[in-house]
Order: structure tokens, then C-alpha cells, then sequence
């Protein structure tokens, strides 16, 4: 067996491994102890419940989904779009950064309200929709802000020297070279996307929104604590794969140039 | 100092050069290149020697004096630079690279990719041209630098101490290469390099540079015939003429 077939097996088995030791520690110490179901229950409940509320968790899984997918899409257009027109004129920067900023420290939580009394109950979706969109946007904003200020000083000048246009600097040397920033705050973005979409279903409160949060608040209410830990499960299965996603992209997309994505033999 | 028959094609008169920080980079710079010379700018590390081979790509403005074309008029519409580090773009295989100052004068992929690969296989890369490049050796990137700074075949090539973060072996073979490129193309040739033994194997002239402020000590004329060789480098003309180019430095660092 060689090194790299070696570490890319022990880099899923042996996380593998530890993942099911935990649960049968988890299974066992639970029948074990007598602990009731309400207060911790055991894996095998939990898979229970999560084979017996199937249809339901998956429409708020999809729901969830659905407005964490369109908040980042949003994030990424919105915040490349406005880290562009920074980086083509300085006043507008100087203008607006600053309440860029001041959107990004407010907390969700905070806002979350005021969001949905603006856009209205019967709209709830809409309103989670912007809540985790201000989340995501920043992260990559301001990381494509940063990118495209980072370009090679003597390839600005090479540009110029031969005659380029704005949008000819911009598009065949700031973007690529602002790649690497924009791919990392979009791995930011992406969890906090789900985490401003959560947060937000969760001020948005009863009834109202049907995502995966809301599941969570009826679970805990009715003390069903089976079925909120497999909501749980299926939010943090949501959240790696979308950062496993993100990654894949992340290798794909530099892998040849750039030493974040390039594997050294060494 | 004989005056060339022909008028030059670079001039330089009174050039001056004063940075924000109050830095005197350059102070009342003469000079002149004649058309398809090969001059090398040679002087200790704050000489303004770079700054000055900026200012005659017009990268940056002086603040006193004159740069003048003689022999075109005007500065010519194409320029070759050639930078310290090799200043590629990582993310571009070499021969987009090398595709470059074509690509932003608007000629089409097809149309340029024969230039392309002509300029590739004239530094010897033609095997290369899918290479990113990470993959290639200093001196690899370094080729591939030359051959984007050629492949518009500019009437003048500038180059900012290409060869200095190179090993010896490579870049004796890449100064070689070099005078043949420019024995074949007939470009005018400005070097800067803080190398003597490089600035005088290479150029038919050499400016001595002096720092603090930046000017010019000396203007040294290299008496031997092309193509040089390893029978030049070891000639006592060679000796002797780098030994008057060491004196001309040391003379601007006691003055």
C-alpha cells in the first residue's frame, strides 16, 4: 500500500471509527445509567424517530435548505458585486464600508424582529432569506475586497505598460488573482448562511416558519427529545456537506496553481 | 565620448527623480542609447537604477528633466519589461502567459498562439508551453518572462536585474541567450544589474551609477567583438575592463 492510498483511507477511517465508538459508548451508557429518553436519549431512539418523522424533517430539511442555498447565492453576487465597485472607485468604498461594517457587528438575533415585521408574517421565508443573507455577505466582502488589493505589484504594472483597460486588469488579473480570498469567504459564508437561517426561523417563531429551527422549538416544546435531536442531526449533516462542497470547489478550482490546493510529495 | 552619426533612440536629459518620503532617487541623469544598442545600468543597490529604467518605459513620470525619443519620435507603442522575479500569473499556463501583451492588444487566440509558440521555442521552451508555472525552474520562469517580453517583438527591451536571484550556471547560460536573441531581433537593449562581470560580458556600454543621490559616474565602452563566449569571459580585455568598472564604483563611493 502506498502513502497516498494509506493517508486518504486513514483521513476517512479512522474519523469513521471514532464516530461509531462514541455512539456505542453514547448507546450504551444510556441503557446502562436508566437515563430517561426526555432528558438524553439513545442513538438507536433517535434513529428511530428520524425513520418514523422522515417525511416531515425532510420537507423542513428542504425548506432550510432552499433559503441557505439562496442566501449564499445572494451572498456571493451581492458581496463580489460590491467588493468590485469598491475596488473601481475609492469614494464609494470610503462611503459605504463603514455601514457595511456596522450590518455585519449588529447580531442577527437582534435585527431578526424588526426584519420580519417589515416584510410580514405571511412572508416569514422572505425574512430568513435576508437575515442570512446579511450574515453571509460579509465574509465575502470583505475577502474579495482584500483580494483584489493583493494583485502582484509589477503584474499591475506590466498591465499597464501594455496599455490595458480597467476591465481587462480586472478581469484577467484582479479576479484570478482574488480567487483564492473569494473561495475562502465563501467556505465562511456558506456555514454562516445556515447559522443566519437557523437563528432567524428561530426568532421567526411559531408556526410560521416550517424549516428544520422551527422543528427543533416544537420538538423541545413537546418534549420529544428524540425527534429534536434528529432534526439536529440532519442540521449539522446540512452544514458539512455544504462545507465539503465548498472545499471540492475550492481543489478544483486551484489546484493547479495556487499551494493551499497542491499536494507535495514529499 | 564620441557623438553617435545617427540620432538616438533613447535620450535622457537632466532626469530627476524625488520620492515622497524626500528620497533623492535620481539627480540630473544624461544619457542616451543608440538604436539597437545593448547598454547595462550597473551601480550598488539605491542608485535609482531601477527607477530610472521605469521612467523610460514611462511607467513613472520624473519630476525634472527630459526623456526624449530621437530616432522614433516618440516612445515607442511596444515595450518589453522584464522584471526581477519572473512576474507570471500563476494561475495561466505559459503559454497564456506568453499569450499576454497580445491577448490585451486585442489579437485573437488563433491568430497569436504561432507568435506564441515562436517566441517559446526561441528561449527554448517549446515543450513547456501547457506548464504552469510552479512547475518550471527559476530559470524556466525566467525564459518564459523573456519570451513574453519578445513576443510582440518590441523595438526595446528593458530589464530589471532579470538574472540576479539565479544561480551562476543558469544565468551564464541565460546571458548567453540573451545576446544571441538580440543579435537575431535587433532590439535596443537596457539592462540593470548590480553584477559587473554580467554588465560587462553582456552590453556594448556600460553606465556606472552612483547612489545618494542617484547619477551617473561613468560611461564605459566594452571594446569586444559578438558573439563573446567563454573565450571572452576569460580574456584579460574582460579582466581588465571589469576591473575599470569596479574602480568607477568604488570612485562614487568615496566621493
Amino acid at each position: 500500500m502506498n502513502d497516498e492510498r494509506y493517508s486518504r483511507l486513514t483521513r476517512i477511517l479512522v474519523p469513521l471509527l471514532v464516530g461509531i465508538a462514541f455512539l456505542l459508548l453514547w448507546e450504551g451508557l444510556v441503557r446502562v445509567s436508566g437515563v430517561k429518553p426526555f432528558v438524553l436519549p439513545a442513538p438507536s431512539a433517535i434513529a428511530e424517530s428520524l425513520v418514523v418523522n422522515f417525511g416531515s424533517l425532510m420537507g423542513s430539511l428542504w425548506v432550510t435548505f432552499r433559503v441557505t442555498l439562496a442566501a449564499f447565492l445572494l451572498a456571493v453576487v451581492g458581496g463580489v458585486g460590491l467588493a468590485i465597485v469598491f475596488s473601481q472607485n475609492r469614494l464609494i468604498e470610503t462611503a459605504l464600508f463603514p455601514y457595511a461594517v456596522a450590518l455585519q457587528v449588529t447580531p442577527v438575533v437582534s435585527i431578526a424582529p424588526l426584519i420580519i415585521i417589515w416584510v410580514g408574517y405571511d412572508r416569514v421565508e422572505v425574512a430568513v432569506l435576508i437575515l442570512a443573507w446579511i450574515v453571509a455577505f460579509f465574509p465575502i466582502l470583505s475577502n474579495t475586497a482584500l483580494g483584489l488589493r493583493s494583485t502582484d505589484h509589477n503584474l499591475r504594472d506590466l498591465f499597464r505598460l501594455y496599455g490595458a483597460s480597467r476591465w481587462q486588469v480586472l478581469s484577467e488579473l484582479q479576479l484570478p488573482s482574488a480567487l483564492p480570498y473569494i473561495l475562502a469567504g465563501m467556505k465562511i459564508s456558506g456555514g454562516l448562511a445556515l447559522i443566519g437561517a437557523v437563528v432567524a426561523e428561530f426568532v421567526a417563531g411559531s408556526g410560521a416558519a416550517t424549516g428544520l429551527a422551527w422543528r427543533i422549538v416544537e420538538a423541545g416544546n413537546r418534549l420529544d427529545i428524540p425527534r429534536m435531536f434528529a432534526a439536529l442531526f440532519l442540521l449539522s449533516t446540512l452544514g458539512i456537506c455544504i462545507f465539503f462542497c465548498l472545499t471540492l470547489i475550492e481543489q478544483r478550482l486551484l489546484r493547479h496553481w495556487h499551494e493551499s490546493a497542491i499536494r507535495r510529495e514529499i | 565620448m564620441t557623438v553617435p552619426p545617427t540620432p538616438p533612440l533613447i535620450g535622457l536629459k537632466g532626469i530627476g527623480k524625488t520620492y515622497g518620503s524626500g528620497t533623492v532617487a535620481l539627480e540630473g541623469v544624461d544619457a542616451s542609447v543608440r538604436e539597437g544598442g545593448f547598454v547595462s545600468l550597473v551601480g550598488p543597490s539605491g542608485c535609482g537604477k531601477s527607477t530610472l529604467l521605469r521612467i523610460i518605459a514611462g511607467l513613472i513620470a520624473p519630476d525634472h528633466g527630459q526623456l526624449s525619443w530621437p530616432a522614433s519620435g516618440a516612445r515607442p507603442s511596444d515595450i518589453g519589461f522584464v522584471f526581477q522575479d519572473a512576474t507570471l500569473m500563476p494561475w495561466a499556463r505559459v503559454a497564456e502567459n506568453v499569450y499576454l501583451p497580445l491577448k490585451l492588444k486585442g489579437v485573437a487566440e488563433n491568430e497569436a498562439m504561432p507568435r506564441v509558440h515562436d517566441a517559446l521555442a526561441r528561449v527554448g521552451l517549446t515543450d513547456f508551453a501547457d506548464a504552469f508555472p510552479r512547475e518550471l525552474s527559476g530559470g524556466m520562469k525566467m525564459r518564459v518572462s523573456i519570451a513574453r517580453a519578445l513576443v510582440t517583438e518590441p523595438p526595446v527591451l528593458l530589464m530589471d536585474e532579470p538574472f540576479a536571484a539565479l544561480d551562476e550556471f543558469t544565468r551564464e547560460n541565460l546571458d548567453d541567450d540573451l545576446v544571441t536573441l538580440w543579435r537575431e531581433q535587433r532590439f535596443t537593449a537596457v539592462f540593470v544589474t548590480h553584477s559587473i562581470y554580467e554588465s560587462v560580458y553582456l552590453s556594448e556600454r556600460v553606465l556606472v551609477m552612483g547612489a545618494r543621490p542617484g547619477r551617473i559616474l561613468a560611461d564605459i565602452a566594452i571594446d569586444a567583438p559578438y558573439p563573446r563566449g567563454r573565450a571572452f569571459r576569460e580574456s584579460a580585455n574582460y579582466i581588465e575592463t571589469c576591473a575599470r568598472v569596479s574602480a568607477a564604483l568604488r570612485e562614487g563611493v568615496a566621493a
